[in-house]
């Protein structure tokens, strides 16, 4: 990336298409697959040049999902260049040429499967025309491969570089057609990151490596409550801090920047500031508990309703309930948010590691009222972003602080402040009733859902906090899930897998309770509720058999299931546990998914491991509270994470197919947690209904 | 004030406070920003660096302490990416979002540079206090045992 991060997309265009000759084909990759493509919304590039170098410019992010490598894999297979030589670069936010970019839903895969291999055929029949012209043959005696346009008939051969010119010149085919599965020579192999070498010597540039000249470095205090502001402060001792250069108030606080980090955090230290703490400062996670709790008792918004729970309840032969918790999460990358703005009278520029440079653009104008052609936001590598990236308040701050003052300023959060200024994977709460027939099957299962919404309500009901619930995919009769919105003040939003992250765990326990109070298998259940969902179905049984499910295990082991469709993809794990002497051990996890054509089957692995850490580490120890509207933990000796000892054993099975690719990113993330802890019920027979788990009372 | 030490093998001198952490030293100052700031209190490991050969954590090393001593950061680990733990890492396609790896290898590399042959428990130990959000802790143990065996010469 290091070579064309820093490629201006307008002199890229210039440059390719004017002067230096060369073949580039523009297309768009859109946000979800089915969006429409217009001419204003081109947002990606493949250019081959006279030099032989293959370019994409892509609209993707890299936050560790490895997006760079697989998107370079589905070019080559269509365009038959070597794939690892391929230059790749993030393309700048340019209104002109319009157009969505975002890494949001792990939807990189699934939305640029079809249009980035039809760029590449694109390119590539255009490189046979400009040989077969060159030679003055027929193009169907032309084959592209390695590079290269090959005579079929004379084994001449021409370089890609020297048909580029050519080809530039040439209309794009209309119609192209595409490789089938068995045709691949690229895709569905496994093959190696192109951004590792980078990455281990210190080279790779992340959004906080990021050096402007004449850039000098800032900090923000902000208000500890939510929703505080400034009401006065005093900057006459933090102006004395040695390498201070400027105190500004912008919106969300105040700002000191300085020469370099640590005399602006200094200086911070400095200030003197009275907050107007505002109304959230009497909120508490025992008072929020509370809300959700009392709201139970009332019947909410309707999420999802089959058949007639409430009469087939009341009717059962058997009848159970159980209320489920769990709490706020912060994001927690490696990478602290950060961002680095350049406001001139006339211009504004943002170097932001965002998973969303066009929101970054939009913050870029408001705070600047600059026009869309006046901000250029640069997209850097991510030091993991697992859905915080997806916000611009770092970014509006950034541009804030550069526009005050007049210079360029990286805005640097330190820990503490990215943990006490999250937006939070929202606390939640739910209350199953589940009812079983004389067999002890399951005949009707009502959910009542509380926590706090984001992403806008309807009919009351927000679909970040039901999914995983309201989506369930068993064959249960008599169905109702209605939700309440209980928002305390605490801001929330995307956190890696969004609302699947707690109500896979709420549905997948409360699952395994139905099976021990109807006296069955935890897997026959799962089978006999999936008859109509043959890919969770068949995920599932690879899962149960690479795991060795009903095989005997040692006293204070237990093995337990959750499975999850999320992001398109069917996803199966069976985890086994030890608990013995207080010590809860994760030992190994058989992870099974089905996510249609797979890329890159050892990017695929990747992601599930990472998901699996990601959301044992919330299982196991994550936790934001809340105290008089401050978050409680600050840096990771509050709010531990996983560590390399507490790392299961993780295998992964794919179930093979072509269907659409599907999303892997936020795969593995729900399902771990139920895994989890089903098998404490198996090992222990106690029933964990919180999170984190509280491993001192499991005996 | 100035203040001398060797920086990947090269004499430095730097006129900077000596309370102020090596790590704002390296990456504002000096502009070497392969050492990652992650917590500022020691707590994480992405700012590891060796001090006379030895792990430290960069964000909680005053500068002041360590006039006349040599550091080593990631940039100065190996001159062209050949460090037997870096040849590893990429055999074993470590990194995700790399953001933790710059310290991941400078205290897998302090480790081997003490244990050649590390078993799990030497690594676990070792390797706890470097967090990684990526989770490609897996990957980390199989590569520090492919650097192991690089080392002695067992692997290519």
């Amino acid at each position: 990336m290091s070579a064309a991060t820093q490629l201006d997309r307008r002199g890229f265009l210039k440059t390719s298409a004017a002067a230096a000759g060369g073949l580039l084909v523009a297309f768009q990759l859109p946000e979800t697959s089915g969006a429409a493509v217009t001419s204003a919304s081109l947002n990606a590039f493949v250019h081959v040049g006279s030099d032989d170098l293959v370019t994409l410019i892509i609209h993707k992010g890299e936050m560790g999902q490895g997006t760079v490598t697989s998107l370079s894999m589905l070019l080559a297979e269509e365009l038959e260049c070597d794939w690892q030589k391929i230059r790749t670069g993030f393309a700048p936010i340019d209104p002109a040429y319009g157009g969505f970019q975002g890494v949001v839903g792990s939807g990189s895969i699934r939305s640029s499967f079809g249009p980035l291999r039809q760029a590449g055929a694109a390119a590539r029949e255009m490189l046979v025309q400009a040989a077969a012209a060159r030679w003055s043959v027929d193009q169907t005696q032309c084959r592209a491969e390695n590079n290269t346009v090959v005579n079929t008939a004379t084994n001449a051969r021409l370089s890609f570089g020297a048909l580029a010119e050519d080809a530039g010149k040439l209309p794009r085919p209309a119609n192209v057609t595409l490789k089938t599965a068995d045709g691949y020579s690229v895709i569905g192999k496994s093959h190696k990151r192109l951004d590792t070498p980078e990455k281990v010597d210190g080279r790779a540039i992340f959004g906080i490596d990021v050096r402007v000249p004449g850039m000098l470095h800032a900090v923000v205090a902000r208000c500890p409550v939510f929703g505080g502001k400034v009401a006065s402060f005093d900057d006459s001792k933090a102006k004395t801090v040695p390498g201070v250069k400027h105190v500004v108030q912008i919106s969300t606080g105040v700002a000191v920047v300085a020469d370099n980090t640590w005399s602006a955090i200094q200086g911070r230290n400095a200030l003197r500031i009275q907050w107007d703490e505002g109304k959230t400062a009497s909120v508490n996670s025992a008072g929020i508990t509370q809300s959700f709790v009392e709201h139970m008792d009332q019947p909410g918004a309707v999420a999802k309703k089959e058949g007639d729970a409430e009469a087939a309840l009341a009717s059962a032969a058997n009848r159970i309930e159980a209320s489920y918790e769990t709490p706020f999460l912060a994001h927690a990358p490696m990478e602290p948010l950060n961002c680095v703005a350049h406001v001139r009278a006339d211009a504004c520029e943002i170097w932001a590691p965002t998973q969303m440079p066009s929101a970054a653009h939009r913050a870029g104008m408001s705070v600047t009222g600059l026009k869309a052609e006046q901000v250029m936001v640069h997209s850097e590598y991510m030091g993991g972003g697992f859905g915080r990236r997806a916000a611009d308040d770092y970014v509006a701050e950034a541009v804030q602080i550069s526009k005050a003052t007049g210079v360029p300023v990286q805005a640097t959060w330190t820990r503490e402040d990215d943990m006490q200024g999250d937006l939070y994977r929202p606390a939640a709460y739910t209350h199953f009733r589940g009812a079983l027939d004389a067999d002890g099957w399951p005949i009707a299962l009502h959910a009542r859902m509380a926590c706090p919404p984001f992403g806008g309500l309807r009919n009351g009901v927000s679909s970040t906090g039901v999914e995983g619930v309201s989506t369930m995919p068993y064959g249960i009769p008599n169905i109702l899930v209605d939700y309440h919105a209980v928002d305390p003040g605490i801001p929330v939003s995307y956190w890696r897998s969004v609302g699947y992250s707690q109500n896979t765990f709420f549905m997948e326990s409360f699952l395994d309770e139905l099976a021990a109070a109807g006296k069955k298998d935890p897997l026959e259940l799962r089978r006999r509720l999936l008859a109509n969902q043959p890919r969770m179905l068949a995920a599932l049984e690879l899962a149960a058999e690479k795991a060795g499910w009903g095989k005997p295990l040692a006293a204070g082991h237990g093995r337990g299931i959750g499975i999850v469709n999320n992001i398109g993809s069917f996803t199966a794990q069976v985890a086994e546990v030890s608990v013995m002497g207080g010590k809860l051990k994760v030992l190994r996890v058989v992870c099974a998914v089905d996510c249609g054509q797979v890329v890159n089957p050892a990017g695929v692995e990747q992601q599930i491991q990472s998901g699996i850490a990601y959301g044992l580490s919330a299982a196991l120890k994550g936790a934001i509270t809340i105290d008089k509207g401050r978050v409680q933990q600050g840096n990771f000796n509050r709010y531990d994470v996983l560590r390399i000892d507490e790392m299961p054993k993780v295998e992964v099975y794919l179930v093979p197919g072509h269907a659409a690719p599907s999303g892997i990113g936020e795969a593995s993330v729900p399902g771990i947690a139920p895994a989890v802890t089903n098998a404490i019920f198996a090992a222990t027979g106690k029933r964990v209904r919180k999170l984190p788990i509280a491993v001192g009372e499991l005996g | 004030m100035a203040i001398q030490f060797i920086l990947n093998g090269k004499p430095q001198t730097i006129d900077t406070p000596p309370a102020m952490p090596l790590l704002w030293v390296l990456r504002d100052t000096l502009g070497l920003t392969g050492t990652k700031f992650g917590c500022g209190m020691a707590l994480c490991g992405a700012c590891t660096v060796h001090l006379n050969g030895q792990p430290v954590r960069a964000c909680v090393t005053p500068v002041g302490s360590i006039a006349g001593k040599k550091i080593t950061t990631i940039e100065g680990l190996s001159p062209d990416g050949s460090h037997p733990v870096q040849r590893a890492w990429v055999e074993a396609d470590v990194p995700q979002c790399g953001y933790c790896q710059s310290g991941q290898i400078m205290t897998a590399a302090a480790l081997l540079a003490k244990t050649a042959t590390p078993t799990d428990a030497d690594i676990d130990e070792a390797m706890r206090n470097n967090i990684c959000r990526c989770g490609t802790y897996q990957s980390i143990r199989q590569a520090v045992h492919l650097a192991a065996q690089m080392r002695s010469g067992g692997a290519r």
